[in-house]
């Protein structure tokens, strides 16, 4: 039972980093009905960058905070610049160009920084709070960043007119621009804010496990299946379809071996698609003839 | 009602079979050995093509395809000692099956969802083949080492000019095959399914039956690919089938062409020579090349080579004022 | 189509819009075209709306109406000269037309169903930068529609037709517009709920002097409130005039606005 609740708990920490990714892939589904394919490359590159920051002798928090401002801006510039050109292509173009973006952040990664592994330092010390034995700090910590970023995004969203009109663009941009929103830009903007989320997201993964480029893979794999499962046009659904997939991957690997757990991703996502395509608490997509 | 076949085409793909035939005998072994990969990956990229570019099902996983082929192959060779001929059709018919089994529930999702399904599938592909439940077949990690085949005794060609015959004859074979489906009523079908589903429908043509029959065939052919490239590189192990071979396989539609059949050789000159020369200049520049060309695919050059070709040959005719060529 | 007689009246007409029209016009349109892809839907047409006045556009279905008020905001690809107090605004983005302060109530009325009834009035607001207003326009709104005001936490899509209508004229109005593009309001309204949207339109522009661009099909509600009358038919503009001509022309009424 106490390995059972031990589980549950890190499964709730590594379920926060899929919340996370998965949040940032509805954000860019929301407004565009496509799914980022390079969310995680990106992040991982954030991250490498960040990991240069901080060899060069930057402080941990200021390479933190560096690093989240430049993947916004880096997201804001790929929507404008690779994404807005081909908007009104088919999807099979759009999943090409995203999966072309996911192998050059892959291969500039590599290219840049070589393709050992390379250990990335966590901000929380080494030594479990309060001394229990369920959770690090690191996970601890990491989960408690994941909230705050999560509320974050709920207020700016929920409360501020910027956060308004970028709902709206998302669900009805005819009607926004009616109202005067500049569509292009809210859209941009969703990508900056994914890309700055999915940085949050692979500098707390780092320290777990390691940096190198194919690091998000897998998360990104779990992301998908945590929005899917919760709904992939509703954030909270993804959030906590995120949530739901990290426990369910540590649960699933004390019994069945955590060899299979990429497989185990790949029947949420498949099982999802086949029994209820719009997940816990999408909507259903009604398609008109 | 089915167009009446080019003179000049035929001339032309006839041209080429006899340069294909002659090849072998000018170029260098190793050469040799490349060009057999190129045939190879020809068949596996009319595969993937058969499925995103004529029927519009958008894959991202057809690597695994060609891993249960490559696997498929090697497993009978090495487990059950059936001659190397014979696991070619094997292959294909497992690949079928599972091309069609998986078609099955993917019928219902459309283009963004399957691709995330195949996305999914092509990830977890080498953990599937490392697992140890199956590792008694599959040998786990290592893979399979499969002996050369040797050739028959009257032909008097080397283990690698036979290996670069055996595979021409599939390409001719199931290109001959595939050029057939796909100007017929299946095709016809196929490519009415891609552009205006609901219309296909509502025409009388079955469209559950023509998308997982075409998942089917499709992973057939990229099954083949497979079992050739095993038994040509004498070796299968997880890791060489990740997801980056999907992304491979994707490029080389890509640049060939979506939706033509030629495309799938110049697709596949691509993705063989390419890869070796950028090796030179650093282990990630091969997939940064890819990454950059499928941008440039697609925003200068969506119908890929084949399509320029087309381009140029229209122009051309136009010129001298003949009838354009189809 | 018409007889003789009435095509002969409608070109006596026609020239009369020159004289008609005001000095300065809030809305000034001349030589309008549109198409989808290659068909011509709009065939240059002319036609203005005055400083506080209302004009509204009739016809039947297919005549161009709706297409007339996307050229207007510039959705769709046209060629022409709109106006809007003297300035050129045919080059310029839809966003960008609607900050110089035109609202537009489009046909489905538009509402952002996913959104709340006051998160949709809030966003009519977006362009404002006198932001502390907002919540009072705000309250002048559910002063105008009291209904909305019951169901300001609810979500849009959940109002009958007439409250979602209600609420697309609001939006706009939160604007604080010069210009009200209206697309066919009393579109699927029952008639006691269009006349009071009417008679509310016709209060806020007497009050606030929004000038008006009305489309619609019901033409006795229109020419009710309405200045100046248009009539299109495929695109093209057949007659033209002042409501009150238009409305006690017996003929017109009879052979081009059924009633």
């Amino acid at each position: 039972m106490q390995q059972l609740l031990h589980q549950v708990l890190s499964g709730l920490a590594t379920g926060g980093i899929y919340a996370s990714v998965a949040l940032a892939l509805v954000m860019i589904y929301q407004a565009t009905h496509l799914v980022n394919f390079a969310q995680g490359e990106m992040a991982m590159f954030a991250t490498y960058l960040a990991w240069a920051l901080i060899q060069s002798g930057v402080p941990y928090w200021g390479a933190f905070a560096i690093t989240v401002v430049s993947a916004f801006v880096l997201g804001v510039a790929i929507e404008r610049v690779i994404v807005r050109p081909v908007e009104n292509s088919p999807i099979l173009a759009l999943v090409i160009v995203f999966i072309a973006l996911l192998v050059i952040f892959n291969s500039l990664a590599g290219w840049i920084f070589t393709y050992t592994i390379k250990p990335f330092p966590s901000p929380f010390p080494a030594e479990p709070l309060f001394g229990n034995r369920y959770l690090s700090s690191h996970e601890l910590g990491s989960m408690a960043i994941t909230l705050v970023v999560l509320l974050l995004l709920f207020v700016f969203f929920r409360f501020t007119p910027l956060g308004l009109a970028m709902r709206a663009a998302a669900q009805n941009p005819v009607s926004s621009r009616l109202v005067g929103i500049r569509v292009g830009w809210m859209l941009a903007l969703g990508w900056g804010l994914a890309a700055a989320i999915g940085s949050v997201a692979g500098m707390m993964v780092a320290p777990t496990v390691f940096l190198e480029p194919n690091m998000m893979g897998g998360i990104l794999l779990y992301a998908f299946a945590g929005a899917l499962l919760g709904g992939i046009d509703s954030p909270g659904g993804a959030v906590l379809g995120g949530f739901i997939v990290g426990v369910l991957e540590n649960v699933v690997g004390v019994y069945v071996g955590s060899e299979l757990k990429l497989t185990l991703a790949l029947v949420v996502i498949v099982a999802v698609l086949v029994i209820k395509p719009s997940g816990l608490f999408g909507k259903v997509q009604v398609v008109r003839v | 009602m089915n167009p009446a076949i080019d003179r000049r085409k035929l001339a032309g793909v006839l041209l080429l079979l006899v340069i294909a035939c002659a090849l072998p005998f000018m170029i260098a072994n190793y050469r040799v050995f490349q060009m057999t990969l190129v045939l190879t990956y020809s068949i596996a990229l009319l595969g993937l093509n058969m499925l995103t570019g004529f029927n519009g099902q958008i894959s991202l996983g057809h690597g695994s395809f060609y891993a249960i082929g490559a696997y498929t192959a090697a497993i009978l060779i090495d487990k059950a000692g059936v001659p190397y001929w014979a696991t070619i059709p094997a292959a294909g018919a497992v690949c079928f099956a599972a091309g069609f089994l998986f078609g099955l529930p993917a019928l219902r999702l459309e283009g963004l969802y399957l691709a995330l399904a195949t996305f999914a599938l092509g990830v977890a592909m080498p953990q599937i083949l490392k697992h140890k439940a199956i590792e008694e077949w599959t040998g786990g990690v290592q893979g399979i080492v499969i002996v050369k085949p040797d050739p028959p005794e009257w032909t008097g060609v080397s283990q690698d000019h036979w290996l670069y015959f055996f595979t021409l004859a599939w390409v001719v074979l199931l290109f001959i095959l595939g050029w057939n489906l796909l100007r017929g009523r299946i095709g016809r079908a196929m490519v009415a399914i891609r552009d205006q589903p609901i219309a296909a429908q509502a025409m009388g043509v079955n469209t559950a039956m023509v998308k997982s029959l075409t998942f089917g065939v499709s992973a057939l052919y990229t099954g083949i690919a497979g079992a050739l490239g095993a038994i040509a590189v004498q070796f299968v192990a997880p890791d060489s089938f990740n997801f980056f071979l999907s992304i491979t396989l994707l490029t080389g539609v890509v640049i060939g062409g979506l939706a033509s059949i030629s495309g799938a050789f110049f697709g596949a000159l691509f993705i063989q020579f390419v890869p070796n020369l950028a090796d030179e200049i650093s282990k990630a520049a091969p997939w940064a090349i890819y990454g950059v060309v499928l941008l440039a695919f697609i925003y200068v050059m969506p119908t890929g080579v084949a399509g320029f070709v087309q381009l140029v040959r229209a122009r051309l005719a136009r010129r001298r004022g003949a009838p354009v060529p189809r | 189509m018409s007889a003789g007689t009435t095509t002969a009246t409608a070109a006596a007409r026609a020239p009369a819009l020159a004289t008609e029209r005001p000095a300065s016009a809030l809305l000034e349109v001349r030589g309008l075209a549109a198409q989808y892809g290659p068909t011509m839907v709009l065939h240059g047409i002319d036609f203005a709306v005055g400083v506080g006045g209302i004009t509204t556009i009739l016809g039947a279905n297919g005549a161009g109406k709706t297409t007339l008020l996307r050229a207007v905001c510039n959705m769709i690809k046209t060629s022409g000269e709109v106006r809007l107090a003297g300035e050129r605004i045919d080059s310029l983005a839809t966003e960008a037309i609607v900050r110089r302060g035109v609202g537009h109530v489009p046909d489905g009325r538009g509402t952002f169903t996913h959104l709340t009834v006051e998160e949709n009035l809030r966003l009519g607001a977006h362009t404002r930068k006198d932001r502390g207003e907002i919540g009072a326009d705000c309250e002048r709104m559910y002063a105008h529609f009291p209904r909305l005001k019951e169901r300001r936490r609810q979500q849009a899509g959940t109002l009958s037709g007439g409250e979602q209508q209600m609420l697309a004229v609001s939006r706009a109005l939160m604007l604080r517009p010069r210009l009200l593009l209206l697309d066919e309001p009393s579109f699927g309204l029952a008639p006691l709920i269009v006349q009071q949207l009417f008679e509310i339109l016709k209060a806020i522009n007497e009050t606030e002097r929004i000038g008006m661009l009305l489309v619609e099909q019901n033409a006795a509600m229109a020419l009710a409130i309405a200045d100046q009358a248009y009539l299109l038919e495929t695109g093209r503009v057949v007659m033209s005039g002042s409501a009150s001509e238009i409305r006690s022309d017996e003929q017109i009424r009879r052979s081009y606005l059924g009633y």
